[in-house]
């Protein structure tokens, strides 16, 4: 972000205002959400958004490890976000770096705020967040897929968060950037939002905006949100609730 | 177990110090504690700064070396952040590799550094494709009394403007100035009930439950953001702290 120059032939807008892939400034990628994906896992999910492809998994509430710390009080949220090497260009070295543990502690911090954890004294909630094709957007998708697992999982939660971002490219604000703009564009906000109650449980920017554009950005990921919000919904719904062809699609 | 206890003790004291308009100092909601900013502070780094922000104290190093560009930048220098939280400054800092309280101080300084275009990055390319400058801002704790964000970054910028480059040392010509653009400014607040408060303290920070670091430049736009804690904001607490930091981060910036 910020400077980066463009590669010749490369146009992030076209005099239309459509993006480089066809997108209007206020429209999402297509998103695909179904839960309930894994047989071993507690809880699962997959989720699709534009080019990222995403699971999901919950195990737990189960006993903590290493012991020292468990909260005698609460259960603890540990989500591991993990890059698969070849979900990216270039291959990615395996294992955790820097980039993936920052997105884990946001992602544990967000998911905390929604799950009961005093119901389970003790225990440990592990979520395990798997990019298997990156396309930016990556810690997004992640934080969605996992909410819908843990929901999948029958974990008491408050709420499900949703999760997208909003940011600048060629001048405009837009939602949910792609993978050129999430490279050469000007700022991206990734935000985690719970649209029922209005609140912000995930945060971060970078870039360059003035004020007013942050306002507008975080208002259109906000409004983005409630959509997501919706997709989520029914990807559990469609996993609970007895389908007319007998409920086969994605039953454990 | 008693450190829970202590805790809910210490969160009710201060939740109820702050409903009548009372923080533990005395100091306002929206005030910064003072600050003082050594520069040159360490003679074997090529820039350094320590920076008193209240009681928290911190240390910034820069080096220097010549090394090769990424493949994506051929003609642009490498910055390089990392953060050790060492058991000296905290009884609640182990030492080993960095934990991930360690790893987000350093991405949210660097972040500020990097999309705040504080070094005019082409300026330390030494050649294209093949040498270029490699900077390590090195943060080093030395006391944790809350907010090392801030700390981190007001004595990172602070060490990057005292910053020579040893160019004669690496037979690459005469020594020059670190070539020094921005001046990015981060300004951190907390949640703690309905309230919000600048530059948390140690104990503030402890029974907070979000917070916020919004980075600013000279023309008051935002380069970068971080929110932090298992607690939720509004987005009008969230404008708020933008609000604040664009102001706080100009008196800040006027002391580096």
């Amino acid at each position: 972000m910020g400077g980066t120059p463009l590669p010749d032939g490369i146009k992030l807008m076209d005099e239309q205002g459509r993006r480089i892939d066809g997108r209007l400034p206020g429209e999402l990628r297509p998103l695909k959400i179904e839960a309930g994906v894994l047989r071993r896992a507690d809880g699962s999910a997959y989720l699709e958004m534009g080019h990222n492809k995403v699971m999901a998994a919950v195990y737990g509430p189960r006993e903590c490890h290493p012991r020292h710390m468990q909260d005698p009080t609460r259960a603890l949220v540990q989500c591991h976000y993990n890059m698969a090497s070849f979900s990216v260009d270039d291959r990615k070295r395996p294992g955790p770096d820097r980039r993936s543990q920052e997105i884990s502690k946001i992602i544990s911090e967000a998911l905390t705020h929604v799950v009961f954890t005093e119901y389970f004294p003790r225990t440990s909630i592990d979520v395990y967040i798997e990019v298997l094709q990156a396309n930016a957007g990556t810690r997004c998708a992640g934080l969605t897929a996992a909410s819908v697992a843990l929901a999948d999982a029958g974990i008491p939660m408050r709420d499900l968060v949703a999760s997208c971002a909003a940011g600048k490219v060629a001048n405009t604000m837009v939602l949910d950037l792609g993978k050129e703009e999430d490279n050469f564009g000007q700022a991206d906000i990734p935000l985690g939002y719970i649209p029922r109650t209005e609140e912000v449980v995930l945060l971060q920017m970078d870039g360059d905006l003035t004020a007013d554009e942050f306002r507008t950005g975080l208002g259109m990921a906000a409004d983005a949100c409630k959509k997501i919000y919706d997709v989520q919904r029914d990807a559990l719904r469609r996993r609970y609730v007895v389908a007319d062809d007998g409920g086969s699609e994605g039953v454990k | 177990m008693s450190k829970d206890v202590m805790a809910d003790l210490k969160r009710d004291h201060i939740a109820k110090m702050l409903s009548k308009g009372i923080r533990e100092d005395g100091r306002r909601f929206e005030e910064m504690r003072p600050i003082t900013i050594e520069k040159e502070y360490v003679r074997s780094a090529e820039g350094s700064a320590r920076v008193h922000l209240g009681n928290t104290d911190v240390i910034v190093g820069i080096k220097m070396m010549v090394g090769q560009p990424f493949a994506d930048t051929p003609n642009k220098g490498v910055l390089t952040t990392n953060a050790e939280l060492i058991p000296l400054a905290s009884e609640t800092f182990e030492s080993g590799p960095p934990g991930r309280e360690a790893i987000e101080i350093a991405r949210v300084v660097d972040r500020g550094i990097r999309e705040g275009q504080a070094v005019d990055m082409e300026k330390l390319c030494i050649e294209p494709e093949k040498e270029v400058w490699i900077m390590f801002v090195d943060i080093h704790a030395l006391d944790y009394d809350g907010n090392l964000f801030d700390a981190a970054n007001i004595a990172a910028v602070s060490a990057l403007k005292s910053t020579v480059v040893p160019a004669k040392r690496a037979d690459k010509g005469e020594d020059f100035p670190l070539p020094v653009a921005h001046e990015p400014i981060s300004v951190t607040a907390v949640k703690i009930g309905e309230h919000v408060l600048v530059d948390p303290t140690y104990d503030e920070q402890s029974v907070a439950e979000a917070r916020l670091t919004v980075a600013t430049n000279e023309n008051g736009n935002l380069c970068a953001m971080q929110k932090g804690g298992e607690g939720s904001l509004t987005a009008d607490e969230v404008l708020r702290i933008v609000d604040l930091s664009r102001t706080i981060g100009a008196e800040v910036r006027a002391k580096t």
